[in-house]
């Protein structure tokens, strides 16, 4: 089973609620854990997995062999992106704008353009004790995280119970994250924010038709918009976690809930039950 | 006229109440909110909308059964994995997964693939009591939210030019990808927010980073600095390393929900240590943005 932990917000506890997922499970089921909130990856800090092996991530970008091209102009036109300008005597491609769709290299009349792959950021593959661990890095400057994700998918191992940490928002990538999952968790907290993206939230999840509970973080801040909204949605809220300093100071340093409060452990284990019962 | 973006790599460091704070410190400004994914400063400036665009990112590909003989030759051409056979047998596109590219359409021995523009979001002009705002929303699940990003920045900055106004403050979004870089591009000042744990320190230093690569000026500040004092003076002195102006820390304190439940900008809301320390902060920001 594979099940994403996301959240329209953010800062609402996704990496919590998905790492001590994680480790509550470990010794129950076999487990893998994906982070992959490839701009800004933090699972690492709570799970502490010994990295054994990078990988970089390429996009294939097109090359132009200057030589072959008549300068006619096809792939300029055919750019969904605008990322190739064809001049009298010259092409200029801007890599930053390419989705490496191929169609350039594709339908090349002169076939005068080659990929080259651009690099755009690194897979880290490790283990958190029993947990296998993978997590995408996006280099500074790239803007496209969606490409890296689905490098990083790539690798899911179907035959563990396998957890997608994913990252904030709604758009694309989210949904390069979280599609393909048999369930999905929503982290959301009870303030107008928290309750605002999970609407939206809830609205993607419905779009991919992903069964999905609710998890609210921080249950006791803030008004009851976000639990009468589960309620008349009918959407199961599966997991409440009390607003606690302890619990954020210890996430301050890097520290799990159940290594802190070990109780945790078999709420979260409840938790599982729970995202079990919606796929059934 | 100043542009400042308010970004902080880590999602929910308060990036969106210390903007509306800012909102109602900054006078003669237009506000606008380029966390088109999820945009929650509205919530708090309660805009009176006067405008509304639809806004286009892009094309998606849609095939016509009629001339489809699925053969087959888009799924294994679309880089996407957004075309597959359906338990019928006919050729099925997913408009989630289809980035618009196209290759399909040029491709189809049958010419059955179109390409039809998609809606995939909404921006507005408002009037608000602190002044003109522009904000979007980005339709479920759509790409080019970088794109969207671009108009709302164009549209905030024609009216600060011809209403001659002194800034424009920008809510950003979380991370360092596509709509953040849209959101930073051509700005005056990124003023960074985060927060003492060992995400917000490793978010705030990447975001940093980006903010380098694009030469734009950093500086950062501290919210709930009193959750962990000691991870507060790391960032602190992480700072000062870097050469990155730090402008202040923000106590934690429950009247920064309660003020979210009111729909009420915190410096509305109360008078208290945060709102002190957020007015310090917006004075050193207008230091900054004057040198």
């Amino acid at each position: 089973m594979i099940i994403s932990v996301a959240s329209g917000k953010g800062g609402t506890g996704k990496t919590t609620v998905a790492v001590n997922l994680a480790l509550s499970l470990d010794g129950h089921h076999p487990v893998q854990f994906l982070d992959c909130d490839v701009e800004e990856p933090n699972a690492h800090f709570f799970l502490k997995p010994r990295i054994l092996q990078s990988e970089p991530v390429f996009l294939p970008v097109p090359e132009i062999a200057e030589d072959r091209c008549n300068f006619c102009g096809t792939c300029a036109e055919i750019c969904a992106y605008n990322a190739i300008a064809v001049l009298k005597d010259s092409v200029l491609v801007f890599p930053e704008l390419c989705h490496g769709c191929g169609g350039c290299s594709l339908l090349c009349p002169e076939q005068a353009i080659k990929e080259k792959g651009k690099r755009i950021g690194v897979l880290e593959f490790g283990d958190a004790q029993h947990i296998p661990f993978l997590h995408g890095k996006l280099d500074i400057g790239e803007a496209m995280s969606p490409p890296l994700i689905r490098a990083e998918k790539k690798h899911i191992n179907r035959t563990r119970t396998v957890i997608i940490d994913a990252p904030p928002g709604t758009s694309c990538p989210v949904i390069e994250a979280v599609k393909g999952s048999d369930a999905a968790l929503l982290v959301t907290e009870p303030t107008p924010f928290g309750f605002n993206d999970l609407k939206l939230a809830v609205e993607t999840l419905r779009e991919l038709s992903l069964p999905f509970g609710v998890v609210i973080n921080r249950s006791d801040i803030g008004d009851r918009q976000v639990q009468d909204y589960c309620s008349k949605e009918n959407i199961p809220v599966l997991m409440t976690i009390p607003m606690d300093r302890n619990i954020a100071v210890a996430y301050s340093k890097g520290l799990t809930i159940v290594e802190t409060q070990p109780s945790y452990r078999e709420k979260f284990l409840k938790l599982f039950a729970g995202v079990e019962k919606l796929v059934q | 006229m100043k542009q400042l973006v308010i970004i902080s790599g880590k999602g929910g460091t308060g990036k969106t109440i210390i903007t509306a704070s800012i909102a109602v410190l900054a006078q003669n400004k237009v506000m606008a909110d380029c966390d088109v994914d999820a945009a929650n400063l509205y919530l708090l400036l309660h805009p009176d909308i006067q405008e509304t665009h639809s806004f286009s990112g892009g094309k998606k590909a849609r095939i016509n059964d009629a001339e489809c003989t699925q053969c087959g030759e888009c799924i294994d051409i679309c880089r996407f994995n957004a075309i597959s056979e359906d338990k019928d047998g006919l050729i099925r596109i997913d408009p989630v997964s289809c980035e618009g590219c196209a290759v399909c359409h040029y491709i189809c021995p049958s010419k059955a693939i179109d390409l039809e523009d998609s809606i995939s979001g909404e921006w507005f002009v408002s009037k608000t009591k602190y002044g003109p705002f522009v904000h979007a929303r980005l339709g479920i699940g759509e790409e080019n939210s970088g794109k969207l990003v671009a108009e709302v920045r164009k549209k905030a900055k024609d009216i600060a030019d011809a209403d001659n106004r002194d800034f424009v403050i920008i809510d950003g979004p979380p991370g360092i990808g596509c709509p953040v870089i849209s959101s930073l591009s051509g700005t005056d000042l990124a003023l960074v927010v985060t927060e003492p744990t060992v995400s917000g320190i490793h978010d705030m230093e990447r975001v940093i980073q980006m903010t380098r690569h694009f030469k734009t000026q950093a500086t950062c500040c501290i919210n709930k600095y009193d959750i962990n004092p000691q991870n507060s003076d790391q960032i602190e002195r992480w700072c000062a390393e870097n050469s990155v102006p730090f402008l202040g820390r923000v106590p934690f304190d429950e009247t920064v929900t309660k003020s979210m439940v009111q729909g009420i900008p915190l410096i509305e809301y109360t008078n208290n240590s945060v709102s002190e320390a957020i007015k310090d902060i917006w004075k050193n920001c207008c230091t900054l943005l004057q040198g």
